[in-house]
């Protein structure tokens, strides 16, 4: 069976070209970017390029941008680094909505001691301006905000957030692991300080991202050893990887875009004219070009997840790293669902292969998933 | 899978917070299960136990099903161990409908 996959949130399939690029660098130009001869110069000029890449592309300089294993490597450098780093504060601010690895950090952070703030978002999944304002105090030093949320998958104001942060003197992070690509991210106009990147949802390789950090801001190693990565991130840098998370970059296109909002509005479009007791979750607006999230109330989304694979289709009930909790989702919690209906999720994130076919065949066979499940579930009235 | 109208015992275990609920309809005729049918909100795992279930019971007395064990059910499923709890949730629940039928029919 040909798989439809349309869970690009979870991770990409690696672009072709991309693929090709890194080969040479496996097991012929395999040098250690840190060594002094041939192979390794070959490696280090293609690192730097790489940086130059990711550094332009969210206007940044090179010397901004350090390479590290992903998002969640890049997001526990901020939050502890930061917190580690800045002997006067002891506050530090995040949102209810943010990926377990920032909301675990912040917890590992709390058990030593330090003020977490965990703001409220609206229905949407906004933050609001106001509240961000009002929990700015004098210990604080870093707020850390996600761009594209991974679940309901809203697009945060980083401009207006930012602007807060920098009038109050406040460092400002965000994780932009879901948004990197597909929505602009340009650290001047956007007043950020700190922006975690990373590979794999965007048709690069896994193991490999990026963390920006703004020049002259102190921030403590976490790894350390041999210096790499201007004495922030020892370790020898995987230069297959970063070679190929830059031609992900290169390769990532307007078009692209454009594409896939044509495809997420079908689907959004085809599944309210088809489907009863659904609603969208997230913003309608500002919203990731390739997430949708449902919910179908009344059944479980683990199970319209099982027979959507059954019928070839790849898709998850919001994000990958919890299916193997049985916590109920802490965003859709956070966005005001009850309990109860915090199960009855699905979320489909597409990319640039889909097709309008692939949709066509969601939009057959997802109606009758959802139609077989009420059929017997027990609560048919909820 | 789904509802026995005039059933004549019920069992239900879950609810919708933990994620999984499984409500189970028994039919009974001389000590033995005629009918018995399912109703499961839950994941793959939950809806596969509970209708495995109610094959495994179709025609055994109530005895017999009673002894039914979540190992029984999940037998060659390969469930993940996350998994494990929907095959226990299985057995509890036909277990509850055979204890529904006895207290209403004093047996």
């Amino acid at each position: 069976m040909k798989r439809i996959y349309m869970d690009n949130g979870a991770t990409t399939k690696v672009a072709p070209e991309v693929a090709k690029v890194m080969k040479k660098y496996f097991s012929d130009s395999y040098g250690n970017s840190s060594s002094l001869h041939k192979l390794g110069r070959d490696a280090n000029k293609k690192i730097e390029e790489a940086r130059k890449i990711i550094a332009d592309s969210i206007n940044a300089e090179p010397n901004e941008i350090i390479f590290t294993s992903g998002g969640t490597e890049s997001n526990n450098l901020t939050l502890k680094g930061i917190a580690f780093a800045n002997e006067k504060g002891s506050h530090i601010i995040v949102t209810k909505v943010e990926h377990d690895c920032v909301l675990n950090s912040a917890k590992w952070l709390e058990k030593q001691g330090y003020k977490i703030t965990y703001l409220n978002v609206d229905t949407d999944g906004f933050v609001n301006e106001k509240d961000l304002e009002k929990s700015i105090n004098e210990k604080t030093i870093l707020v850390s905000i996600i761009h594209g949320n991974n679940e309901v998958g809203t697009i945060q104001n980083l401009e207006k957030l930012g602007k807060i942060c920098r009038k109050r003197n406040v460092l400002f992070h965000t994780d932009a692991c879901q948004s990197y690509t597909k929505t602009e991210i340009d650290v001047k106009k956007q007043n950020l300080d700190l922006v975690t990147l990373n590979s794999h949802k965007i048709h690069g390789p896994k193991g490999v991202g990026a963390l920006f950090i703004r020049k002259g801001i102190n921030i403590t190693p976490w790894q350390h050893g041999g210096g790499h990565e201007f004495n922030l991130r020892s370790g020898t840098l995987n230069v297959p990887g970063i070679i190929g998370f830059s031609e992900a970059v290169k390769i990532a296109n307007k078009k692209d875009i454009e594409h896939m909002i044509k495809l997420r509005e079908k689907i959004i479009e085809g599944v309210f004219d088809k489907i009863s007791d659904v609603k969208l979750n997230g913003s309608k607006k500002e919203r990731l070009c390739n997430n949708i999230n449902f919910t179908f109330f009344g059944i479980e989304g683990e199970g319209i997840v099982g027979y959507l694979d059954e019928k070839g289709i790849c898709a998850s009930t919001g994000s990958a790293c919890s299916s193997n909790s049985l916590e109920p989702s802490h965003v859709l919690q956070a966005i005001g669902f009850e309990r109860k209906d915090c199960n009855s999720s699905l979320r489909l994130t597409l990319s640039r292969y889909n097709t309008e076919k692939e949709v066509d065949y969601l939009l057959k066979v997802l109606p009758e998933i959802i139609e077989k499940l009420r059929r017997f579930t027990p609560y048919k009235n909820v | 899978m789904g509802k026995i109208k005039d059933a004549d015992a019920v069992g239900e275990v879950g609810n919708l917070n933990c994620g999984d609920v499984m409500k189970i309809y028994l039919k009974v005729e001389k000590n033995k299960i005629k009918d018995v049918k399912v109703e499961t909100f839950g994941c793959i795992a939950a809806i596969v136990t509970s209708s495995l279930l109610t094959e495994m019971a179709k025609g055994k007395t109530l005895d017999e099903a009673y002894k039914i064990t979540n190992k029984d059910i999940s037998e060659g499923l390969e469930l993940p161990n996350i998994k494990l709890h929907c095959s226990v949730l299985a057995a509890s629940a036909l277990r509850k409908a055979i204890d529904d039928y006895r207290k209403k029919f004093k047996v």
